[in-house]
């Protein structure tokens, strides 16, 4: 703050101090006794007349009170232009003590935490407990408080992974995200509408769903050339691209016809924004066991 | 008997309430429109450009400021939640500013990029499907619904003449740049740089 500001709210916050102050005493009645007299302003409108006495001592000390009060405020705290107050106060000077107590009230904890192997630490009941507030704070929005994900959003409580559920992958997963995508009609961009029938009845075959046989083997030919390089032949996936099995029970979107036909039509983008940026490495490793442990238990 | 030259006197007195009154506001207010905590942006702000402007129009069409706020207060309880504690330098292209007085629903001042764009939209579609406790109304409309692009580069003209740094470029491609886009785009887009200029561990 410029020399000339810091005198202008200096200035105009001293002058509304004292000019309070001069004001009380400027119109003051001289309290001689603590009877009220009869005496009056001398006007009366609608026979309504004021009378003319002193102010109570109370009211006056109290106001002479928050003169003095706000003085010594202004000595001690920053108020005052570019006065930095007796006591050194400051928000951010409050906040890195907050965040400093919690530090050291915590960071042992954590570092004992972010040490322990993952499998392990997953047993542990405290760890799982700040695991678990961890997960409600920062993934439970799109995961669910229990884990178990919705449409669009993996259920991390099976041992369906669409990147692999290994201490490493889950902690690589937390800390740069993910970024799935499956392209609309896989590297099939003309697909017809026909081939969208036959390979999604080829695809319901592999988990044994109602099917269309006639279509679904004619669907083999179409998932050979739009689908197999992420989902492999078989159709289990691959890990190394996130790209989902498709021969079991876990469907991160529905199951149905309309559901798979939808996904072969549109493709799917899906985000697992990275925390390696707004976590620590020692919540995220605790975390990474929290996550182990919904499945692994 | 003095006060009684104040109180018979109108002109007099209405000059001095005047003077009482402004007192707060030239020794709180005015400094800070000279101040450069206050005016000059942080390190690496861009105003927000045609689509993410509409969405913040829509932001405030919808309430949303009613339920969330964009303030994040130095106390570590909300920094540990919501992220680093909002600065002044964040808000000088705000006019006017989302800051709010009231949260229902989080504060969303750095919400940018923490959930995914599929989230938002599902969310914004239908909050309890992805948060079952939520209280949130749904905006299903913002799905069906276009941005009117024909006031994107006035709104956009209005703000240049405030201080925001857009060029004449971007003014004229505005309204392309919006035209077609669905609501819930403008939304999304607008939510997804929330305080994104400013990251911090916590």
């Amino acid at each position: 703050m410029s020399t000339f500001w810091s005198i202008w709210i200096s200035v105009i916050v001293l002058g509304t101090i004292f000019g309070c102050w001069w004001l009380l005493f400027a119109t003051r009645k001289s309290q001689t006794t603590d009877t009220e007299t009869e005496k009056t302003m001398g006007h009366s409108f609608d026979g309504i007349e004021e009378y003319d006495n002193p102010l109570p001592k109370w009211w006056f000390y109290l106001f002479v009170g928050t003169c003095v009060f706000a003085l010594i405020y202004l000595a001690l705290y920053p108020g005052l232009g570019n006065w930095q107050g007796l006591l050194g106060w400051t928000q951010e000077k409050q906040w890195e003590e907050e965040v400093q107590q919690a530090e050291a009230r915590y960071s042992e904890i954590y570092a004992q935490y972010g040490s322990t192997p993952i499998p392990e630490l997953a047993g542990n009941e405290d760890a799982m407990e700040m695991g678990q507030r961890l997960f409600a704070n920062n993934c439970a929005v799109c995961h669910g408080s229990a884990g178990r994900g919705s449409v669009g959003f993996p259920n991390l409580t099976d041992d369906a992974w669409l990147y692999g559920g290994d201490p490493d992958t889950i902690l690589q997963t937390l800390h740069n995200g993910r970024q799935g995508n499956m392209p609309a009609k896989g590297t099939m961009p003309n697909m017809t509408a026909e081939q969208v029938d036959q390979v999604v009845n080829y695809v319901l075959s592999f988990s044994g769903r109602e099917q269309d046989k006639a279509a679904a083997e004619a669907g083999a030919e179409v998932y050979a050339q739009a689908c197999v390089a992420c989902h492999g032949a078989d159709g289990t996936g691959n890990q190394a691209l996130g790209a989902p099995n498709l021969t079991d029970d876990s469907w991160l979107y529905g199951s149905t016809y309309e559901w798979i036909e939808e996904t072969v039509v549109y493709g799917r983008q899906n985000v697992m924004p990275a925390q390696g940026g707004r976590l620590s490495d020692d919540q995220i490793h605790i975390l990474a066991g929290y996550v182990y442990s919904l499945s692994n238990n | 008997m003095r006060h009684e030259i104040v109180e018979k006197k109108l002109g007099l007195m209405t000059v001095l309430i005047l003077f009482v009154i402004s007192g707060g506001f030239l020794a709180e207010i005015v400094p800070l429109f000279f101040l450069d905590e206050t005016n000059e942006p942080v390190a690496g702000l861009e105003p927000l450009d045609p689509l993410e402007l509409e969405g913040r129009d829509i932001y405030i069409r919808e309430g949303c400021h009613v339920c969330h706020t964009q303030m994040i207060r130095p106390f570590r309880a909300e920094t540990e939640r919501y992220g680093h504690y909002s600065v002044a330098g964040e808000f000088v292209y705000e006019r006017p500013f989302l800051w709010g007085s009231k949260r229902t629903g989080p504060d969303l001042a750095r919400v940018g990029g923490r959930y995914s764009d599929a989230w938002q939209r599902m969310h914004l579609f239908d909050p309890r499907s992805v948060v079952p406790e939520s209280n949130m109304p749904a905006f299903p409309w913002l799905f069906e619904d276009k941005v009117d692009h024909t006031k994107t580069a006035q709104k956009m003209r209005t703000l240049q003449t405030l201080g925001v740094p857009y060029t004449d470029e971007q003014i004229e491609g505005a309204a392309e740049d919006v035209r077609g886009q669905f609501e819930i785009d403008a939304l999304v887009a607008y939510l997804q740089q929330l305080g994104t200029v400013i990251s911090d561990k916590r």
